[in-house]
């Protein structure tokens, strides 16, 4: 008898909780510092010295969760990725449980998705606090805020699977060099897509971003009176995203996992 | 009861490397053919099983023989639903590897060439969550595990952090991780290799007693001795085909000619040749560089002619070497070449 691919999952959950649980003093550590650090200079030296407008910090925090978010997801996807695959081969201990593959794919996106929310919610008030009160932050509808990060979070641990299975061990600087910093740089995180009118090229080209869907998402939902793109369009827009990753990180996984 | 494993005209080609170069007629452009029907790029593709039959009834020892390269990690992927065939079909237990990869998966456990615990897990916890992946409580698994570690001479091992266990020690936590569910037949590539004579010793005593209990264990192995002191049958395959298939005793019974006997001088062994070859005692005389062998049925009778052949062509020996029949010898003559 076979065991139910659920009870499986729900194994594969545990042990991920167990091995995340001890280490995520270090995880949060390592991916939300860099948005975090950005918030000290942008969000706080800056508008004490008066080189940007006070109100900027409004534009600013969503966008630096969206950072935090994305990064995270990404991360605590591709990164252990790559080292099973490439090296440790631990994985295959997990590839040998009598489930097809694709289940445990899917449980290392959404333990990826956890912890990207976990890094958004642990910056938001710690970024909050550094930025000092924010002129337009609503947290009305907290009920939005943690769906727009439930969504941020899949696409881009999604995103975490195609890379960590499509890519080799030693393109992973590579990766981050020239995917994730130009993403970050890109993604609307830190002005918001209308104000991009003024460059209106850049404005079109940013739309390939996934980065962007989420920053203006969480603008959307955090700071409702500001400039931002549209609940529904960002909505339809990640679930787009999150489908075509995921179909295609399934299926580099697959060949991964099954050569 | 079905066979445990079973293979038919098996075969597996991996696709040639992506080395970008520019073949003989120029940069390809346009759609590639699939790669197993593109004649051209079959040079560069990397056959590791050709056409392969294997029958392995239940309860058995079965080895799977052949140097680096022979297409045994393979073998052992196919079956383990690690890798998929080309062509052909391969079963475990009666049930096809392609075709329902999860119920085989349910019925093996595999112990990798390399161990590759669960380095953020304890060794106990290793085997706990193992067994939670087969769906297995943790109340029956905490004292199995307990058992399994205790058998394989970790017992006093289980809370340690798996970095401070040794490579043996590794190696039987990977035994035990595969034990852990009950599986019908276990799978072991290569166990040996790495590991020093004591560490070897006590994983072939563990491996007898998981045989003893009944268990059909398919083994790889590039050790001649391992495979003939461990094996109740054995295929000898290189370069991704069957060469023999036999109980132990039955293939060095095949192994040809007698003793083979090797003799290094001081100087090319090729004028020796025409003298080696009026001698009716020895047979099959071969000669590489400075090497002469050659097969002889009673080997202490035929070195004296071979060492006045040599005399006659000033050559001194600097080295002779005997090898009784035995598996090495009919791998030899099966192979042309040696096991490592």
């Amino acid at each position: 008898m076979n065991p139910s691919p659920w009870k499986v999952f729900g194994a594969l959950v545990r042990r991920d909780v167990h091995v995340v649980s001890r280490e995520l003093p270090f995880f949060l550590l390592r991916t939300t510092l860099q948005p975090i650090m950005f918030t000290i200079v942008f969000g706080y030296l800056l508008p004490k010295m008066g080189f940007v407008q006070r109100g900027y910090t409004g534009a600013l925090l969503p966008g630096v969760l969206g950072v935090s978010l994305a990064f995270a997801s990404v991360q605590a996807v591709a990164l252990p990725m790559v080292a099973d695959f490439g090296w440790t081969k631990e994985i295959e201990d997990r590839l040998l449980a009598p489930v097809p593959t694709w289940v445990i794919a899917l449980e290392k996106v959404l333990a990826g998705t956890v912890q990207g929310m976990i890094a958004a919610l642990f910056v938001l008030p710690v970024a909050r606090l550094i930025m000092g009160p924010i002129a337009g932050l609503d947290f009305a509808h907290f009920g939005l805020v943690i769906g727009m990060t439930l969504l941020g979070a899949f696409a881009f641990s999604a995103f975490g699977l195609l890379l960590g299975t499509g890519i080799k061990g030693e393109q992973i600087g590579l990766m981050f060099g020239l995917i994730v910093a130009p993403m970050i740089f890109f993604g609307c995180a830190y002005y918001p897509w209308k104000a991009l009118a003024a460059a209106p090229v850049v404005q079109v080209l940013v739309l390939v971003n996934p980065l962007v869907y989420v920053s203006e998402g969480m603008r959307a939902v955090l700071t409702p009176a500001l400039p931002h793109m549209s609940l529904p369009v960002v909505a339809g827009a990640l679930v787009l995203i999150s489908t075509i990753f995921m179909a295609l990180g399934l299926r580099t996984f697959d060949k991964r996992a099954v050569s | 009861m079905p066979p445990a494993i079973q293979t038919r005209a098996l075969r597996k080609v991996y696709p040639a490397p992506p080395v970008r170069k520019r073949g003989p007629q120029g940069p390809h452009i346009g759609p590639v053919n699939a790669p197993s029907q593109n004649a051209s790029s079959a040079g560069r593709e990397i056959l590791a099983l050709d056409g392969l039959d294997l029958e392995v009834p239940p309860g058995q020892f079965f080895g799977l023989l052949g140097p680096n390269g022979a297409g045994k990690t393979t073998t052992i992927g196919v079956l383990t639903t690690r890798v998929r065939p080309t062509s052909g079909s391969a079963a475990v237990a009666g049930i096809d590897v392609s075709a329902d990869p999860v119920s085989v998966k349910q019925r093996i456990g595999v112990v990798p060439q390399r161990p590759n615990p669960d380095r953020q897990l304890t060794a106990i916890q290793n085997l706990i969550f193992h067994a939670a992946y087969f769906g297995i409580s943790h109340a029956t698994s905490q004292p199995r595990a307990q058992a399994l570690l205790d058998q394989l001479g970790l017992g006093d091992r289980g809370e340690s952090k798996v970095d401070q266990l040794s490579g043996g020690q590794q190696q039987r936590l990977m035994i035990a991780r595969a034990l852990i569910h009950e599986p019908e037949i276990l799978f072991l590539d290569e166990p040996t290799v790495g590991l020093d004579p004591q560490a070897r010793l006590a994983l072939w005593e563990v491996l007898r007693s998981l045989h003893d209990q009944g268990r059909t264990i398919i083994m790889t192995t590039h050790y001649m001795e391992e495979a003939d002191r461990l094996c109740d049958r054995l295929a000898i395959v290189d370069r991704g085909k069957l060469l023999a298939l036999d109980t132990p005793a039955g293939l060095k019974a095949r192994a040809p000619g007698g003793t083979l006997i090797e003799v290094t001088f001081d100087g090319d062994a090729a004028p020796l040749l025409p003298a080696i070859q009026a001698l009716p005692a020895l047979t099959r005389p071969a000669v590489k560089g400075n090497e002469l062998s050659v097969y002889a049925e009673r080997a202490g009778e035929a070195i004296p002619g071979i060492l006045r052949a040599a005399e006659q062509a000033g050559r001194a020996p600097a080295d002779i070497r005997l090898t009784p029949p035995s598996l090495e010898t009919l791998f030899v003559s099966l192979t042309g070449r040696k096991l490592d």
